[in-house]
């Protein structure tokens, strides 16, 4: 048998924190073979990013590699004895592309210089050489006027071009394998769908093996070939990405297929996994996922080893598997979407425009205006949901914050149940606040970590002077909380002590204080992992039809909108391009740029990458 | 010239014009100057004569007119101590305190930046904590103490370095440190904790994975990085030298420069001469803060207000 190009042997990586001693990585082994293209699949918190750190060497204190190896060509890189081989190899055999290519780059110098100190410390060129080669890598990636971009520095490239940038400052040691942590989650879909595309075409030419380390099951469908899912710092299953994707074995693979939305379906529930991963202080001891699991049996008191499987390829840490595919998602109750109403809408905008100065070029020249929004205008009857759509600088959240009147509108008028709200003064606005709610898009940074959630849900009775009576706001709160979904003693506890997810439901909550009509979302669930995002989705459809209430629901994740929303409204540069009912909207839009849209969006449905690379 | 350095040189400008007017302002403010300058027992015709001399019998828009000319072409008078023209002394004085002030702040460079990164690479290690302590040490230490300390220590007990005056390099050297040491302990706190998020920063990251060697991230990157913060410090603690601490230490040391100048002209109740210290210390200040506006430039290629 021939020597794997990577082997991974049953690695540990803890990490040493105040509150414990967290086991982050617990003993994953897996092969690579020259070309392969691997999908390391899992939620935030489940190891990924810490596996590929540490067969790069870059684990830093506090956390260690306590046990097992990494084996490249047959030889360690782990410990102070392989220190020189591992030098040797990482960086140059092993190149590293990361999830944020904002920060990735040093600012202070040029792209051509960060390329080329690559080329002069591992391939031993001289600064002009190097200069000639970086122009050559930069032309490789599909960046125009190489030359003259070869001089430029980071701030003068846009995101999707810095992680070009960056992809190239990998490939400039020509690696055997390139190890990709989360490439295009900071990126806009289309953009994405270029890198993914980059990276299929590079993997093919190449012949360059890819470990691509994402949470996006539609990543992983348009890349690799194989796939292994990762849950609680252990593989739980892995495999063809084939059967992976269409024919999962383990509930938990098969619960984010299924949580993960598509574009194929309209309003229906996604299904969820049910409660939250678990904490990674405790040492092992039964399936980490049978907590969550619905096909738990006695058996799984014992952690299941990961064994080959009895049928086919890959392996499998299940002692009672899911015998066939589950359904990506349940119908809802009311699955047409509510359309065509007799009454006035709720909120009218017609031609809002938000303009902002940005500076001048020169003592005597002319001040540049920031068209964030230009002249747009849409209605949102009373009970549905406007799903609002765009690539970041599209100018959807300012839309937003207009209606919300947290911006003041440059021009055009906002009509708010018949009322003009865009000249309303101090009082009126302030009542006008109660029927008006947002949720953020960060639950980490939108609540106070010094209230509790009591304060924090209860704050706006006692701002508006509703209620100020201790024993009632207690009462109410508890009301709120169990609406969404919260343990009652949640009440008690600061924000720290939840999860993204439950910190969410918080923001949900304190939304839903004043007993508002209409709520705007403003990406309320980008930063949640899969399975906790399709429960946040469909709490906001409970709580719609529960409350009838109405949502504006801005996002980038076609997908999600398309779940939740009953028209949908696209944005770009300021304006609503296209606008209409999701199914239509979907399945034949109007304009192009809306198709290049849906095109983009990586999805489990599509073909794997072997029959795209043609 | 870029617009970035014609908008800061433009603002120095109006910074100097404001320090004519303030400096005209404070003079005319602070009482009657020639019952400060004339002896107590100075006759009513003395002191109109001298107020003629000094032109304050005048119409006081007449006055500004004729003070700000007079400082256009550097005329600040004539000192009333020395009776000589105070850009004279000036002149003589001033190289001694650039001398000792630029000596000064290159010592505290070259001992906090060292010291800082070195702290910065194992935050909490046993490095990181001595740089710590000594920087609390160095910030409650009142600055003519240490002079003094350094006197005795090395003048008199070691005998390795005269005690005060000027001279060949031994002389300059307690002054300097007295100078470097409590801005040193100031500016090694914010290399450090510079140093620490630079190190920290996901290029950092990316530039381990790429496998360069650590001094080049360190050295080359990371203190790069660290060098619009640490130029910012550094430059403040260089104003704060020139423009108070020498007055401290070159009077300790007896060092023959503007600082010791001003204490003897406020002994002597020179306002002339001091109104000129005060003012070319000014200009020296607003200099400082050109220069170091077109040095984040250097580094910065992100600062840029305009186009060329």
């Amino acid at each position: 048998m021939t020597e794997p190009l990577l082997r991974v042997d049953a690695l540990e990586v803890e990490f040493l924190t105040r509150s414990g001693r967290v086991h982050a990585v617990r003993g994953i082994s897996f092969d690579m073979a020259p070309g392969q293209a691997l999908g390391l699949v899992g939620e935030s918190g489940c190891g990924k990013s810490v596996t590929s750190q540490a067969i790069m060497g870059l684990v830093q204190l506090p956390g260690r590699i306590t046990a097992g190896d990494v084996r490249w060509k047959g030889k360690s890189l782990i410990g102070p004895e392989a220190d020189a081989y591992r030098q040797d190899v990482c960086g140059r055999d092993i190149a590293m592309v990361f999830q944020d290519p904002m920060t990735s780059l040093d600012p202070l110098f040029t792209v051509g210089d960060q390329i080329g100190e690559v080329l002069v410390r591992h391939l031993g060129l001289s600064p002009a050489a190097a200069r000639i080669r970086a122009i050559e890598l930069l032309d490789r990636v599909h960046i125009r006027e190489p030359e003259k971009r070869v001089d430029q520095y980071p701030h003068e490239f846009s995101g999707g071009m810095r992680q070009r940038v960056l992809i190239a400052m990998a490939l400039a040691s020509e690696p055997d394998l390139l190890i990709a942590d989360e490439p295009t989650t900071a990126l806009d879909v289309t953009v994405q769908a270029g890198i993914l595309d980059l990276l299929a075409e590079l993997q093919r030419d190449l012949s360059l093996a890819v470990l691509m380390i994402t949470h996006d099951l539609g990543v992983v469908a348009r890349l690799c070939q194989d796939v292994a899912v990762m849950y609680a710092g252990e593989i739980v299953e892995d495999g063809p990405a084939e059967r992976m994707l269409h024919r999962p074995a383990h509930p938990y693979t098969a619960g984010l297929v299924s949580a993960t939305p598509t574009l194929a379906l309209t309003r229906h529930r996604l299904r969820t996994i049910d409660g939250q991963p678990p904490d990674l202080r405790r040492p092992r001891g039964p399936c980490s996922f049978r907590p969550r699991c619905a096909n738990a049996v006695a058996a799984c008191a014992e952690a299941p080893a990961l064994e080959a499987r009895s049928e086919g390829a890959g392996r499998l840490a299940c002692y009672n598997p899911i015998a066939q595919k589950a359904n990506g998602a349940i119908p809802a109750a009311d699955a047409a979407p509510r359309l065509g109403r007799e009454e006035a809408p709720l909120v009218e905008v017609r031609n809002l425009s938000v303009h902002y100065p940005i500076g001048r070029r020169g003592l005597f020249a002319k001040r540049e205006i920031l068209k964030a929004v230009d002249g747009v205008s849409f209605d949102i009857w009373p009970g549905e949901t406007l799903g609002l759509v765009g690539e970041s600088g599209s100018g959807k959240t300012t839309t937003g914050r207009a209606i919300l009147r947290a911006v003041p509108p440059t021009a055009g008028s906002i009509k708010f149940d018949g009322q003009e709200i865009t000249s309303l003064g101090r009082e009126p606005l302030r009542r006008l606040r109660r029927d008006m709610q947002i949720i953020f898009q960060d639950p980490y940074s939108s609540l106070n970590p010094r209230m509790t959630v009591q304060d924090i849900v209860a704050e706006p009775l006692i701002v508006h002077g509703i209620e100020t009576n201790p024993d009632r706001l207690r009462e109410r709160v508890a009301r709120l909380l169990e609406l969404v979904g919260l343990p009652a003693d949640a009440a008690e506890r600061h924000p720290h002590a939840f999860s993204g997810g439950q910190r969410q439901r918080v923001g949900i909550a304190r939304a839903l204080t004043l007993e508002p009509r209409f709520i705007i979302a403003d990406e309320p669930v980008s930063a949640l992992d899969v399975s906790i995002r399709a429960q946040v989705v469909n709490l906001m459809q409970d709580l719609q039809a529960q409350l009838g209430l109405t949502y504006l629901f801005i996002a980038h994740d076609l997908a999600v909108v398309r779940h939740i929303a009953d028209r949908v409204a696209i944005m770009k540069a300021g304006q609503i391009i296209e606008i209409g009912p999701v199914d239509e909207v979907y399945a034949n839009p109007m304009e192009d740029y809306t198709r290049a849209l849906l095109d983009a969006v990586p999805e489990i449905g599509d073909p794997p990458a072997r029959a795209a690379g043609g | 010239m870029s617009w970035y350095i014609f908008n800061r040189l433009w603002q120095g400008v109006i910074v100097v014009l404001s320090v004519v007017v303030v400096v005209f302002v404070l003079t005319r403010l602070i009482g009657d100057p020639v019952r400060v300058m004339l002896p107590l027992e100075a006759t009513p015709e003395q002191r109109a004569l001298f107020e003629a001399q000094l032109g304050l019998d005048r119409p006081i828009l007449e006055q500004f007119v004729t003070y700000v000319r007079d400082v256009a072409v550097l005329d600040f008078g004539e000192s009333l101590w020395q009776r000589r023209p105070v850009i004279e002394i000036i002149a003589e004085r001033a190289p001694a305190t650039v001398l000792l002030s630029v000596v000064a702040i290159a010592f505290a460079v070259l001992m906090a930046v060292p010291l800082g990164v070195v702290a910065a690479l194992r935050p909490e290690g046993l490095v990181d904590r001595i740089v710590v302590v000594i920087s609390l040490l160095g910030l409650s230490i009142p600055q003519f103490w240490l002079g003094l300390l350094f006197i005795v220590f090395f003048s008199l007990m070691l005998g390795w370095l005269p005690t005060s005056g000027a001279g060949g390099i031994d002389h300059l050297i307690l002054p300097a440190l007295t100078l470097a040491l409590p801005a040193m302990t100031r500016m090694v706190m914010v290399v450090r904790s510079t140093m620490i998020d630079q190190l920290n920063a996901q290029y950092v990251k990316v530039l381990r994975a790429k496998g360069m060697r650590p001094w080049r991230v360190v050295a080359v990157h990371a203190l790069r990085n660290s060098a619009v913060p640490i130029l910012t410090i550094a430059g403040w603690e260089f104003i704060r030298i020139v423009s108070g601490y020498t007055v401290v230490v070159e009077t300790v040391f007896a060092w023959p420069g503007l600082g010791l100048t001003a204490i003897q002209a406020i002994e002597r109740q020179d306002l002339i001469l001091l109104q000129a210290i005060v003012f070319v210390t000014s200009i020296a200040v607003v200099v400082i803060n050109i220069g170091l506006d077109i040095l984040y430039k250097a580094i910065d290629p992100r600062i840029e207000i305009g186009s060329q």
